[in-house]
């Protein structure tokens, strides 16, 4: 253990963790975005009237960096339209009509897994991101094609945000894939050394890790500190490794794959099944929710459906959000908005909590720079922002920051730090475009 | 849905702590020095204080509304700057000049610079040493006490080379000559490690400030009890614990705040021993305060996984 100061201790309001998910009606509509990962769009497969099953393919992917989409309903595609997602862009987005009847497309069979190159190949079919969160397509991350440079496989359990608890159930409740994925990486990617992650505040996830494990001796379950984000990439890197990703560069650069486990479940029963990922586990939970549960959900269901589902009660509510309220996004119409791939938390707020409070004047007392896990001085970004030092600002690597909100959290002027950071960066990026543009334009 | 919700960028929970509430921290920590320094300085010391604190949080009303800025009166802070300059006073000062005091910390040291969080220096110390030169009876060193004789500053009666009449346990009660709220040793300690415990401050600057004067003062005396005596004697406890610790003028990180302690600790000696005032922690953080943008640039934690260009 590599314990460091930085971090915040949150309330963990996980009082859904000790619930198994129950799983949702079929929804009569899905919505499916077709950017749900990093990297591009996914292209459509269908067009309005097609009929397609469970697990039929929607959308290929449309580059080296991007994910199939495959249809968690059956029924008929009713329309491919454009929808302006909660991140503020349009985007595409195949609606379908669901039939209620669930049936499995014909097609899906396990995939014929022998090496290392059918084992990425698998990875990327099933439509597989990053689902703690950052939808990075994982069959891009562990295309690592020299596997001697993985020494290590972190399984990301630590789940550091208030209220979620979906990884908490999967390694609660379905250890076996977790296993059966750790098994597939030790054998395909050639791993010896994984660790698995999980914050203090799930004694039973870890004693269930611990058990599981038991006999494989490669494995370590580490138990992290309370202390939030421990969920954060190069956080858990340094937490378990005591290794440190360089700025600008991957984990695996320090010799680190990074995987959530709900991810390395998904992909071993995608191996085992053949069904690629076209449901989520989501815990929907706030201070506006009557019923806090986890919820089995096919991608694409309005989240309205899962609100009216865990009683959510409509007067209260003042703010839904995609994840939990540390980083969460902001839904501005839930009707339309639908469970995304990267989706494992719905956080509703009542009006007073989703109350964005007034900012008053930074007093200097330093809180945001002694929390911030990457150990930037998001005092100095802000009044650089403020100065339109935009040159200051990129010295003071903004960059580095992944919007964890420690720093607006523990704020006692309740500044809009991360608004800042998250500015900044747009600035900075603005800047470098064009000092290469001048550069270029001298030679 | 048929209602509009909120939208906001991320985070959507926030911690208990508020500006207001961290200086309403600072006004109870301050409480036990103010009652001691009461009982042993007489009634004067309130009236002392109230012209102080009104003065402060009526010119910064006044201030805001001028300079058309939000009031911000509500947050506290110029309660603690009225409260604080008044705790250094001698509680037998004129009353205008209080007033005077008060006024120059709000309005030129303060609000000119921008309000709370914004000042390069230390209102309250700053005030006291405007007035230090403008008034100049308040360096004399004559203070009434609780049986109303007069009495020398310990400070000044050492400076004179005498240390007899000195008790222990004088100096940690703080019945001795003063300003209202710096001779009561325990109860300012009483304060700091409330201020400590709630997580307000951080134990580095008065710790090291504190054992700078203590340590340094014994190199050059030879005596730990005369050490002692003069790391008790004058305003080290006050500005330690209460004016080194402010958090727009001092270091960010604890390095910086261990090396704020340190050099505030030995420019009070050196003023005590070598400068023509008896008194130096005043005059100590200020020039501290100055060099604080220069520590917090030094101290600066380094980019997890980059560099600082």
């Amino acid at each position: 253990m590599f314990p460091r100061k930085s971090g915040v201790k949150l309330p963990h309001l996980k009082s859904t963790a000790a619930m198994p998910p129950v799983r949702l009606g079929v929804p009569a509509e899905v919505i499916i975005p077709m950017s749900m990962s990093i990297g591009k769009p996914a292209v459509p497969t269908v067009k309005p009237k097609d009929h397609v099953n469970v697990g039929t393919l929607i959308a290929e992917s449309a580059g080296p960096v991007s994910a199939p989409i495959h249809s968690g309903v059956s029924g008929t595609v009713k329309k491919v339209d454009t929808i302006l997602s909660s991140n503020g862009s349009y985007c595409q987005a195949v609606v379908i009509e669901s039939d209620g009847l669930q049936t499995v497309d014909e097609g899906i069979r396990p995939p014929v897994v022998t090496d290392y190159a059918s084992f990425i190949e698998a990875v990327r079919n099933s439509g597989i991101v990053g689902l703690g969160g950052a939808g990075f397509p994982t069959a891009v991350k562990l295309d690592v094609k020299d596997t001697s440079k993985i020494e290590y496989l972190i399984l990301n359990g630590a789940e550091c945000e208030p209220f979620i608890t979906s990884d908490n159930r999967t390694m609660l409740d379905t250890p076996d894939d977790i296993k059966e994925g750790v098994r597939l990486f030790e054998k395909y990617l050639d791993v010896k050394k994984i660790i698995i992650g999980i914050e203090g505040n799930k004694p039973e996830a870890i004693k269930k890790m611990t058990e599981v494990f038991a006999d494989d001796a490669g494995v370590t379950v580490k138990t992290l500190p309370e202390s939030y984000p421990q969920g954060g990439e190069k956080v858990l890197i340094y937490t378990t490794t005591g290794r440190v990703v360089p700025a600008g560069k991957l984990p695996l650069d320090v010799g680190c794959v990074v995987v959530n486990v709900t991810t390395i479940a998904t992909i071993a029963r995608y191996v085992k099944t053949g069904m690629p990922l076209v449901e989520k586990c989501v815990t929907v939970d706030g201070t506006a929710v009557k019923k806090p549960q986890n919820v089995i959900a096919p991608i694409g269901t309005p989240v309205s459906e899962l609100l009216k589902f865990c009683e959510a009660d409509e007067e209260a509510i003042g703010k839904v959000l995609y994840g939990g309220p540390m980083m969460g996004i902001a839904i501005p119409d839930p009707d339309t908005a639908p469970v995304l791939k990267t989706t494992n938390g719905i956080t509703v707020l009542n009006e007073k909590d989703g109350y964005k409070p007034e900012a008053t004047q930074c007093i200097h007392c330093g809180r945001c720079a002694l929390h911030c896990p990457m150990n930037l001085s998001p005092l100095e970004i802000s009044r650089a922002y403020e100065n339109k030092n935009v040159e200051l600002i990129r010295d003071l690597r903004v960059d580095i920051c992944f919007e964890c909100g420690t720093c607006s959290y523990v704020c006692p002027a309740r500044r809009p730090l991360v608004e800042i950071n998250k500015l900044s960066k747009v600035l900075v990026r603005e800047l470098n475009a064009k000092e290469k543009q001048k550069e270029a334009e001298k030679k | 849905m048929n209602k509009q919700l909120h939208i906001s960028v991320s985070p959507h929970i926030y911690s208990k702590t508020n500006t207001q509430k961290i200086m309403l921290d600072v006004i109870i920590a301050l409480l036990p020095a103010t009652a001691v320094g009461t009982w042993i300085f007489g009634l004067r010391s309130l009236a002392v204080i109230a012209v102080s604190v009104c003065c402060a949080v009526i010119s910064e009303f006044l201030f805001d509304l001028a300079v058309k800025k939000p009031n911000t009166i509500s947050d506290l802070s110029a309660v603690v700057t009225g409260l604080l300059l008044a705790l250094t006073l001698p509680a037998n000062i004129p009353l205008w000049q209080v007033g005077v005091g008060a006024v120059f910390s709000i309005v030129i040291i303060k609000g000119v610079f921008g309000g709370i969080g914004q000042n390069f220096a230390n209102p309250a110390i700053t005030g006291r040493i405007f007035m230090l030169i403008a008034f100049g009876e308040m360096a004399k060193g004559a203070f009434p006490r609780v049986d109303t004789v007069s009495s020398a500053t310990p400070l000044a009666v050492l400076e004179e080379g005498g240390k007899a009449g000195f008790d222990l346990v004088d100096m940690l009660i703080g019945t001795h000559g003063g300003a209202i709220g710096e001779t009561a040793t325990l109860a300012l300690v009483a304060g700091g490690i409330y201020l400590i415990a709630r997580k307000v401050i951080m134990f580095h600057t008065p710790v090291c400030f504190i054992a700078t004067v203590f340590l340094f003062t014994l190199i050059l005396t030879g005596d730990p009890y005369t050490a002692l005596l003069y790391t008790m004697g004058g305003g080290v406890f006050i500005g330690a614990i209460f004016m080194a610790t402010d958090y727009a003028t001092t270091p960010v990180m604890p390095l910086g705040k261990v090396i704020f302690g340190v050099l505030a600790g030995i420019i009070t000696v050196l003023i005590r021993f070598y400068g023509s005032y008896p008194e130096g922690v005043s005059f100590a953080i200020l020039l501290l305060n100055i060099l604080t943008p220069y520590i917090d640039r030094w101290t600066a934690k380094k980019p997890f996984g980059g560099d600082v260009k």
